[in-house]
């Protein structure tokens, strides 16, 4: 699991790699030259890893300002022949997807992969899309891996693939794959000298039907592809009368779940190809089958269109277990969440009348009595000295103060946890990436119609470059009257803090121009202050005479990710004066670790007092400015 | 050695939870072994829970994630999050090695929920499993140079567990080459010190 392994020239050592950084491998194996992405989990470092190898292999990588973009940059590479690649997570399929599906049409020439992230569980977003099902909707290929070596070879041959069909094709990868690590056995690195070329003769043109019936024809090709295809796999008694029909993780899953309920006589049919379904592959095994099962995550994806598939073909009956009957579902029931081998085992168990006890310890009963009626439970927190913990507690303040109910609406970014308790459950909307500032406009909009509730926005510096500008100018040219506070931490940070159009340095680390926020908001015609949110007073002054005023305007609090700006220096040294803390009898009421709630804010129950975890505080120093007693010490590092 | 041996790594978002199972499957990979890792984190960097599953094989690969009941061992960094995954995850011949550290969720700070007295977090461990070892891995840590290093005590803990089937030399190479000094040497100090009180 390193960059070294990523690039290492000796094809057939078997190396440790993460997921994302065998699609890397993949990619780089394929020979690609141009790599975009917009960051976003569980994929964001395929591009990560990508970037940091593009001067070794001369290959141009980017972060896009967002996954639009992206792709489209990644096309033009294509139409002009070279190799490209473009990865996102589910959600920025969405933002792409009047552009993919237009490419889907008029085809690609060198070949283009889209790398897929979804998540099922939402580990690691709002919601757990499949994304297989645009994928469909837009008549594009899907390649699932199961592993992380399969993840470094469908990457790989997708390439080829899109480069025979002239079509992109996609590697859906969820997160048991990209966030799994694994030994995977290298292929040869390709290095070709890119030579892009797209003259006044070439045309790449999305208009009418005449090729929306090439586009099938490439489909069906894919399918007759598919049912020779390596990536998928049958394993089992020649004529199957039990089938499981697998796809992704599920399908090690399913596997270890047989091993668990020792199981014998099950056929497992490994689908890596999802769609287009090989349809001759998945009759051959189906035609003696009695009882089939599928586990897939999330929908019921390749279950539909394998029962369709089935109905017009299979002239008697089979039973087909999966979501749609009910019999392969989590705690959380069928089609949502994640599927394991738990889950697996006891769903087939079900299905085959068998038995299966989960093996687990016996003093169980008297574990739970010590610890209390309920464990406490992990809640996400702001990190220690996260500037969104300064900013969110100053809105709250200066709302409280303005004391007309104004309204708080929300986005994505680390600031989504603000809608629980870290940032004092100050949001009360979170959908997509800039939507807090559309919808701040509609509310304005309200107006006329008697709403005159004050209203904040909340958006991240790298959200507001991806999605805001738009409806900013839509702001400014009704407007519409709201307070946009653009949280500023100057990164990318949710992600693992990857540059953006603010930043002065690109994705491989040259120079950049940078695209000053304030410029953006001069341009649009958009009043706008800049504060420290550390300087949490003067926040509080700020963001109250701005509730006040009329017309859209912007607040930037522009302070950096406290995680970015320790790394690697000498922190500050903060403690409490055990003198000066008078404990409980202050009447604060535990303000630094009850009420401002940073987790290094803990209080000693023994002594009576509030104390930092040193192993937990980044130094920032601002619980210090608010400690009534003032009995929070800074010392600053001597450098 | 189980086939696959099982090893659970827990605690909280921020602890380096990751960075160690990243040092074990690597070790295990350059010893020449299978691994399969499954990192269960998402947005955890933000203080939640967090968990590594490491699977190490020999004859075939495996999945990401460990059935329940079914691990070997686990390291936790963190004492609540230890007993969460003992719940799930044990079984009674698994092996813990756990630092006595705790690391209050908001819930507790804020008073509206409770953090187990440690004694009795320690005593409910010894009910699920008799095979436990508790260690002062953040003190160690200190006493290496950084109270962050203690997921580098706890890997030195596991390598002195004698439970795995590869040596400490393959540990300190990635250790080695993963870091830089003066890192690299507190990672090492930090490894040196969890090794020594497992053999003690």
């Amino acid at each position: 699991m390193s960059i070294a392994g990523v690039c290492l020239e000796k094809p057939g050592t078997k190396v440790a790699l993460t997921g994302n950084e065998a699609i890397a491998r993949g990619a780089l194996e394929a020979g690609v030259a141009y790599a975009a992405s917009y960051p976003g989990s569980p994929t964001a470092e395929v591009l990560g890893t990508l970037s940091r190898l593009a001067g070794n292999f001369k290959l141009y990588a980017e972060w896009s300002v967002n996954e639009k973009v992206a792709m489209e940059g990644a096309a033009a590479a294509s139409f002009a022949g070279l190799r490209s690649l473009v990865v996102m997570k589910a959600d920025g399929l969405n933002v792409a997807l009047d552009f993919a599906g237009a490419l889907a049409i008029s085809g690609c020439r060198g070949g283009m992969v889209i790398v897929l992230g979804d998540d099922p569980n939402a580990h690691s977003s709002v919601r757990e899309e499949d994304s297989r099902n645009l994928c469909k909707a837009i008549h594009l290929p899907v390649l699932e891996p199961s592993s992380v070596q399969e993840a470094l070879e469908m990457t790989r041959e997708a390439f080829s693939l899109s480069e025979d069909l002239k079509l992109p094709v996609v590697v859906r990868c969820v997160t048991r794959v990209c966030h799994a690590s694994g030994d995977v056995e290298l292929g040869e690195l390709n290095r070709p000298l890119p030579v892009p070329d797209f003259t006044r003769d070439n045309r790449v043109i999305t208009f009418g039907i005449q090729l929306h019936a090439l586009q099938e024809q490439k489909l069906a090709r894919a399918a007759e592809w598919a049912c020779h295809s390596g990536f998928n796999s049958y394993t089992g008694p020649e004529n199957p009368e039990r089938l499981v029909i697998a796809c992704g993780p599920c399908y090690m899953h399913a596997l270890e779940a047989l091993d668990m309920l020792a199981a014998t006589g099950v056929g497992v049919l490994k689908l890596g190809v999802t769609w287009p379904l090989p349809h001759q592959l998945l009759l051959k095994y189906l035609r003696n089958a009695s009882e089939v099962v599928f586990a897939e995550e999330v929908e019921p994806f390749v279950e539909d269109n394998v029962t369709s598939l089935a109905a017009m073909q299979i002239p008697r009956g089979i039973k087909f277990y999966g979501k749609r009957s009910g019999h392969v579902a989590g705690p959380a029931g069928p089609g949502i969440g994640e599927l394991d081998p738990d889950i697996l085992a006891s769903s087939l168990a079900g299905i085959f009348g068998v038995k299966y006890e989960t093996p687990g310890v016996s003093g169980r009963a008297e574990a739970l009595e010590l610890l209390g009626e309920k464990m406490p439970d992990r809640e996400l927190a702001f990190c220690a000295g996260c500037p969104h913990r300064a900013s969110f507690w100053a809105v709250r303040a200066a709302l409280e103060l303005d004391g007309r109910g104004g309204i708080v609406l929300g986005d994505i970014g680390c600031y989504t946890l603000g809608m629980a308790r870290t940032g004092y459950n100050l949001l009360q909307t979170v959908h997509c990436m800039g939507a807090g500032i559309g919808l701040a406009g509609g509310m304005a909009n309200l107006s006329r119609f008697g709403f005159d509730r004050p209203i904040v926005t909340l958006v991240g510096d790298s959200t507001f470059y991806h999605a805001a500008i738009p409806a900013l100018i839509n702001a400014r040219y009704h407007n519409s009257s709201f307070l946009c506070v653009v949280l500023d931490n100057e990164t990318t940070a949710m992600t693992g803090h990857q540059p953006h159009p603010g930043r002065s340095v690109t994705a491989m680390g040259e120079p950049a121009r940078t695209v000053r926020m304030e410029e953006l908001l001069q341009g649009v015609g958009l009043p706008y202050v800049v504060q420290d949110p550390y300087d949490v007073e003067a926040t509080i002054d700020v963001v109250c005479n701005m509730l006040g005023q009329e017309g859209p305007r912007v607040l930037i609090l522009r302070r950096t990710c406290v995680l970015a700006a320790v790394r690697g220096k000498q922190k500050a040294r903060v403690y409490v004066d055990q003198e000066k803390c008078i404990g409980d009898s202050c009447g604060c009421g535990r303000f630094c670790s009850r009420v401002f709630a940073c987790p290094a804010n803990v209080w000693d129950a023994a002594g009576g007092k509030a104390r930092i975890d040193e192993a937990v505080c980044n130094g920032c120093g601002v619980c210090a400015s608010l400690c009534p007693q003032g009995a929070i010490v800074v010392e600053r590092a001597v450098l | 050695m189980k086939e696959p041996l099982n090893i659970i790594i827990t605690g909280v978002g921020g602890q380096g939870n990751v960075l160690a199972s990243q040092v074990l499957s690597s070790a295990a990979a350059q010893a020449g072994y299978r691994v399969a890792v499954g990192e269960t984190f998402g947005v955890s960097q933000r203080g939640g829970s967090v968990m590594s599953h490491v699977r190490i094989s020999l004859t075939r690969p495996y999945g990401p994630l460990i059935p329940k009941g079914r691990a070997h061992i686990v390291a936790g960094f963190e004492p609540l999050e230890t007993l969460r995954v003992l719940l799930e995850y044990a079984n009674p011949e698994t092996v813990v090695i756990m630092n006595n550290r705790p690391n209050y969720p908001l819930g507790c700070l804020s008073g509206e929920q409770k953090y187990p007295d440690p004694r009795d977090i320690e005593k409910a461990a010894g009910k699920l499993t008799p095979r436990l070892h508790l260690l002062s891995a953040t003190e160690l840590a200190k006493e290496a140079g950084s109270p962050l290093a203690a997921n580098m005590v706890m890997t030195g803990a596991l390598a002195g567990s004698r439970l795995l089937p590869f040596g400490r030399e393959h540990f300190t190479g990635v250790i080695e080459t993963l870091f830089q000094d003066p890192v690299r040497e507190l990672n090492l100090r930090a490894f040196e010190l969890g090794l020594y009180q497992m053999n003690k």
